[in-house]
């Protein structure tokens, strides 16, 4: 019982209290990177490292910010460590980091951050803020992955750019649905995610 | 159809509450109703008594489709043997080219379609809409002739479940499920709902040398100042060719003529509303005649005289059986008249300064679709605001 608490903050963000489908936090990014999976995991990663961190940092400093200027602390360790993961995507993975443009800068801007700073890290011990930072970014992550997983296989018939439908099939006459790559789609995609969730969870639904 | 009647007359109780086929209720319903008058009106109190019911108003719809429809089936046969060089067909033989080309997308239309209503009705437990009955038939009217029938499945299955299931069915959808299905159709398979290849049907034939299969608009789209707008063998299209529709287009969109009969039938059969049409025409032609008078080599199909401009493409078909779906249009007197110039004035921005799409009908009837609601609150309220008005002062 007592080990299902602890863990409560890591585990209750992938479902229950999901920051894109129940909160609704962090759209704007959902929509825009998940046209191919590789860009997805890859911001997935980025997202789940600057929030862990940044909420580690903000949890251990808790009690030394003053409240009138939380936020201009909090964005000044956010964009620090966003500027380190620009840096080590462009060292390593140059293609993604090119692919990805500004939305890597706009990690900071993503709510899903602020939202847990504020919400958990200002009020939490850092070795929960830390979980409740995992849980978070993967709950997130979890969502990007499907949302580009659908758009990938049905926009572009790849899945981590290796080809999936045969040739065969666009001989046949099949051909990649363009639509899946512009971004409404992706709208679309996490209303059905939505919807399937909630009809699963029945709690959740909005009367 | 007594003998027919008595015999389903029968079978009904099994259809009813605790009945074998209690689940089954609302498909029944759907038939029973479609083959016999519902006697479940009321007779006496204040209700307003009207002999017209959703399933009348679709089938006056259809009914007023089916010059457009008939002329479009001749005209796919017509554009094939002009095309391949093999005038000497008969009548009869074009247009029964043109009826098994489209045959195809419509039933598609309809069972997917239908099949998905069905569904949807039997797990909300709700009666059968008749809605379908003109989205299906106008569905593959506005598509290429050549647009596969799998495109066609999925498109349908989306415009049904995302335009209109998930708002509540028939009647409450805000965007026109014909044309979201073309939109999806537009914007996921660019190729083969815009371009030279897919609007003549060329099936095995050869075509003759003269040949090109690009649309007036589209021609003109990538033409200049001087181009002069041709049949898809060359010849230059007349006035008398363009009113008739002798060119190539998404099948039933072409033919003012046959367009004319049925904006008649559905003004006099009260259906559509005339101040949508009257200003949706009048939007399109101050456009057209405004873009005219400054025409620019930028945007060769500024070039066109007014009329033409109205004459061609999709925009007659649009304004008169897409902008007057009475669901997604305006509801107040005012509001119709802006809710109509704007399609008509955004059609035609469209189509002559986004080079990248050579019709703007369908993008202005749903843009404007999602307006509606908005225009129809702004109406009111500003009647209201007009009445306190009046109220305050008489009472000061």
């Amino acid at each position: 019982m007592n080990l299902k608490k602890t863990f409560l903050p890591l585990f209750n963000p992938l479902s229950k209290d999901n920051p894109v489908i129940v909160q609704v936090l962090g759209i704007c990014s959902a929509l825009a990177v998940t046209a191919k999976m590789e860009p997805a995991l890859v911001m997935t990663i980025s997202v789940t490292a600057v929030l862990a961190l940044a909420n580690v940092i903000i949890s251990l400093m808790r009690n030394t910010i003053p409240s009138s200027i939380r936020i201009i602390v909090q964005l000044v360790v956010v964009a620090a460590l966003v500027v380190i993961v620009d840096q080590v995507l462009k060292a390593y993975t140059y293609d993604v980091s090119k692919a990805l443009s500004v939305f890597i800068g706009l990690i900071i801007t993503n709510c899903i951050i602020m939202g847990r700073l504020e919400a958990f890290a200002l009020n939490n011990r850092p070795w929960p803020a830390f979980l409740d930072g995992i849980g978070n970014g993967l709950g997130y992550g979890i969502i990007l992955i499907i949302v580009s997983f659908f758009r990938e296989l049905l926009g572009s018939g790849t899945l981590f750019g290796c080809q999936v439908f045969p040739q065969s099939w666009y001989d046949a006459g099949y051909m990649n649905n363009g639509l899946m790559i512009l971004p409404p789609m992706a709208l679309i995609v996490v209303a059905c995610i939505i919807w399937a969730h909630r009809a699963i969870n029945k709690d959740l639904q909005e009367k | 159809m007594k003998g027919l009647k008595r015999q389903i007359d029968k079978m009904k109780p099994q259809f009813e509450k605790g009945g074998k086929f209690e689940k089954l209720h609302s498909v029944f319903d759907g038939f029973y109703t479609f083959l016999f008058t519902p006697n479940e009106t009321s007779h006496s109190g204040v209700h307003i008594h009207d002999s017209n019911d959703s399933k009348r108003t679709m089938i006056m719809v259809v009914l007023a489709l089916m010059p457009c429809c008939l002329f479009g089936m001749w005209n796919i046969g017509y554009q094939h043997y002009l095309a391949i060089g093999s005038m000497d067909q008969g009548f009869l033989s074009m247009f029964i080219y043109g009826l098994f080309a489209v045959l195809p997308q419509i039933l598609t239309a309809y069972i997917v379609g239908l099949g998905i209503e069905f569904i949807v009705a039997q797990i909300r437990g709700h009666e059968i809409q008749e809605g379908f009955l003109v989205s299906g038939i106008l569905i593959p009217m506005i598509c290429p002739v050549d647009t596969p029938w799998w495109m066609l499945a999925i498109a349908v299955a989306f415009a049904v479940i995302f335009a209109k299931e998930v708002f509540g069915g028939t009647g409450y959808n805000f965007l026109n499920v014909a044309l979201v299905t073309r939109a999806f159709l537009f914007f996921s398979y660019p190729s083969k709902m815009s371009g030279d290849g897919v609007f003549v049907q060329l099936g095995a034939g050869q075509p003759v040398d003269a040949f090109t299969g690009a649309t007036p608009l589209g021609q003109l789209a990538s033409g200049s100042a001087d181009t002069v707008i041709t049949n898809i063998v060359g010849s230059p299209l007349t006035s008398s060719d363009i009113f008739f529709g002798l060119y190539p287009g998404s099948w039933a969109e072409t033919s003012v003529f046959c367009i004319l009969i049925g904006m008649a039938i559905l003004l006099i059969s009260g259906m559509a509303n005339w101040r949508i049409i009257l200003s949706g025409l009048v939007g399109g032609f101050i456009m057209a005649f405004v873009a005219h008078h400054w025409a620019s080599p930028l945007y060769p199909v500024s070039y066109l005289q007014p009329l033409e401009q109205l004459g061609l493409g999709g925009f007659m078909f649009a304004i008169t059986f897409m902008a007057t779906d009475p669901v997604t249009a305006c509801r107040t007197k005012t509001g119709m008249y802006i809710y109509g110039a704007l399609i008509g004035i955004i059609a035609i921005l469209i189509r002559i300064y986004n080079t990248g799409y050579p019709e703007g009908a369908m993008l202005a009837v749903l843009l404007m679709n999602c307006f509606a609601p908005l225009i129809d609150y702004c109406v009111v309220n500003a009647n209201v605001r007009r009445r306190m008005r009046r109220v305050t002062v008489k009472n000061s």
